[in-house]
């Protein structure tokens, strides 16, 4: 199987992030869809996955040893679809036909729209007990891969969430990765207000896993903590991310109308000007 | 009918690695021969149902047969959008089993119950749905299911059903089976309904009435051929089923005869009522109040029947 892309220097992740938010906020601009602040919130974490930590092909990506990638937050697929075409896995000019009639990237990721989209989601909820299928078969077939898996916070009130938190310690699958990207929203308020999430990092430490807080933006950390499964504690790994919803672009950052809000034209060339890509 | 699907899981997941079985804390010793046959291939997965049918889709996702086991409504009703979106979004070969569907936990209370499951699993994409007469019926629809490579629904009884069958018929998705032929009225019966109907056929012979008896056992795909036959040989097709009659069996049967037809027959349905029970009683009090005995079935019958066939009946005034 192949290494990660880049035994990268944090100084050229965070320069991968920076062009997968440019890519991120130019598809919601032209296809005019909403949740930027979701995708933008989780990029760094989506980069340090396919930049260092996973052990992936994209010119083989239904490779049977290769480690799996789930984003069980699918109304981020902006970011998976700008992450796999600049990691290879399609050509980037397949990004501009986002939503558009008859294209294969629409606003949830379908089955196998594009290769390296290993479950189709967008109801959430559904992406960890998938991944724990997926680890168990490695488990049965004597493969070694990692299953990671990508929830948000708001995702969290599904109680299939929980469910699929009791089995995997159960079954010891230490080669499971659930990062929650804590960006303290979800579509209509605050997450800890909505429903009782905190303290998130000893709820998932409760229920049985090694469960670690890092600052979701910090690439270094991530990576450290990414490249680290199974980790030697025999349990599978959390890793509660804080992060800032539409993080990168300083008028979205914390601001929870970017859940549904489309920028204007003037907004991208500010935002791109933010980002270092104008 | 579940000792014989316990017997036969075991014997398919010897011969074939890719078989496992989820099970959803339930069939407490039924299961004990899988376990040393295949311990690793065996998860009891707890009362987390969800959880259970997402695994096993990403399970046969990465290659592997997932059977799922539990109770009817608790294998499909209750995780509708995880058979959905997981199982037939991503077309992949789960085996899900519901075990005492229809009345066959009657006593449990409605909870148990389970007379809605084929409506909704029908109505899913690429799903297949396979409602087995008798235990020997039950081993080769599971046979078929695991060699089917999609998702596919086993609609099972409990324990105790009579054979309808002397050996395991080939079973396959889309093709019922005639057990008894007869010239006046068809009966299409459905997984435990089976041995009723031939319960019922035999009444009706004594009235001087033929009846023909088919195991309908799929209820999607149909078996078009069989139904089509059918509807133009015999004045009166009757669908029985433990089952609403809201998207049933006999629901699919009527959008069938309605889209491919004109028929010749007049086309009767017999299930349960669109109603919860709230008394207590045995699986064979609940079917006799929705109309499901045997004596109930052959009684309509003859009511049903047009006159030139009704007038052969014994009795007929």
């Amino acid at each position: 199987m192949s290494t990660p892309a880049s035994s990268g220097s944090s100084g050229e992740l965070a320069a991968v992030a920076a062009r997968l938010r440019g890519a991120v906020i130019d598809m919601s601009h032209k296809a005019g869809t909403p949740h930027l602040g979701s995708s933008l919130s989780c990029v760094d974490i989506v980069t340090v996955a396919y930049w260092d930590a996973l052990r992936i092909d994209p010119t083989r990506p239904d490779a049977p040893g290769r480690d799996r990638f789930i984003l069980s937050k699918g109304h981020a697929a902006t970011t998976l679809y700008a992450a796999l075409a600049h990691r290879g896995y399609f050509r980037p000019s397949l990004l501009d036909t986002y939503n558009q009639d008859g294209s294969a990237l629409a606003e949830h990721p379908g089955p196998n729209c594009v290769p390296g989209v290993e479950a189709a989601t967008g109801s959430l909820g559904h992406g960890l007990p998938i991944a724990l299928g997926m680890a168990l078969a490695g488990r049965l077939q004597s493969r070694r891969y990692r299953v990671y898996v990508l929830l948000s916070d708001g995702e969290c009130n599904e109680g299939s969430v929980w469910e699929a938190a009791m089995f995997a310690p159960a079954q010891k699958l230490e080669n499971v990765c659930v990062i929650v990207d804590y960006n303290k929203w979800q579509a209509t308020g605050r997450s800890d207000e909505t429903l009782a999430l905190a303290p998130l990092r000893d709820k998932w430490a409760a229920f049985g896993w090694d469960a670690h807080e890092v600052d979701g933006h910090d690439i270094g950390a991530l990576t450290k903590l990414m490249r680290n499964v199974p980790n030697g504690s025999g349990r599978p790994v959390a890793i509660i991310a804080h992060t800032v919803k539409g993080k990168g672009v300083s008028f979205m950052e914390d601001d929870n109308n970017w859940h549904y809000r489309v920028p204007n034209e003037k907004e991208v060339a500010e935002a791109k000007r933010q980002l270092g890509l104008a | 009918m579940r000792n014989n699907f316990a017997d036969e899981i075991t014997r398919l997941a010897e011969a074939d690695e890719r078989v496992v079985l989820l099970s959803g804390d339930i069939g407490n010793k039924l299961f004990d021969g899988f376990k040393a046959k295949a311990p690793d291939r065996f998860f009891n997965c707890g009362v987390a149902e969800a959880n259970m049918m997402g695994m096993a889709a990403g399970l046969a996702m990465s290659g592997l047969r997932p059977v799922v086991y539990t109770i009817a409504p608790f294998t499909t009703t209750r995780v509708m959008e995880q058979i959905r979106v997981d199982v037939c979004y991503h077309d992949v070969p789960v085996v899900i089993v519901g075990v005492g569907s229809g009345l066959g936990y009657a006593s449990l209370g409605a909870t148990h119950h389970s007379c809605e499951d084929m409506a909704m699993l029908r109505a899913l994409p690429g799903m297949s749905v396979l409602a087995p007469a008798d235990p020997l019926e039950v081993r080769g629809a599971l046979r078929a299911a695991l060699a089917h490579g999609g998702p596919s629904y086993l609609r099972i009884g409990k324990k105790g059903e009579p054979n309808v069958h002397r050996a395991v018929p080939e079973i396959e998705i889309g093709r019922s089976l005639v057990v008894r032929d007869g010239v006046d009225v068809c009966l299409l019966a459905l997984g435990v309904m089976v041995p009723i109907a031939m319960e019922a056929a035999d009444a009706l012979a004594q009235r001087g009435i033929s009846a023909r008896v088919v195991s309908a056992i799929s209820v999607k795909p149909l078996d078009k051929g069989l139904l089509k036959e059918s509807l133009a040989r015999f004045p009166l097709v009757v669908t029985i089923e433990e089952h609403s009659l809201i998207g049933g069996y006999g629901g699919a049967v009527a959008e069938w005869s309605v889209d491919n037809g004109p028929f010749a027959a007049r086309l009767l349905r017999m299930g349960t009522a669109d109603a919860f029970p709230h008394e207590a009683g045995e699986t064979e009090h609940a079917r006799a109040a929705n109309g499901l005995s045997a004596a109930h079935i052959a009684e309509r019958v003859i009511r049903t029947l047009p006159p030139r066939q009704a007038k052969k009946a014994v009795g007929h005034p």
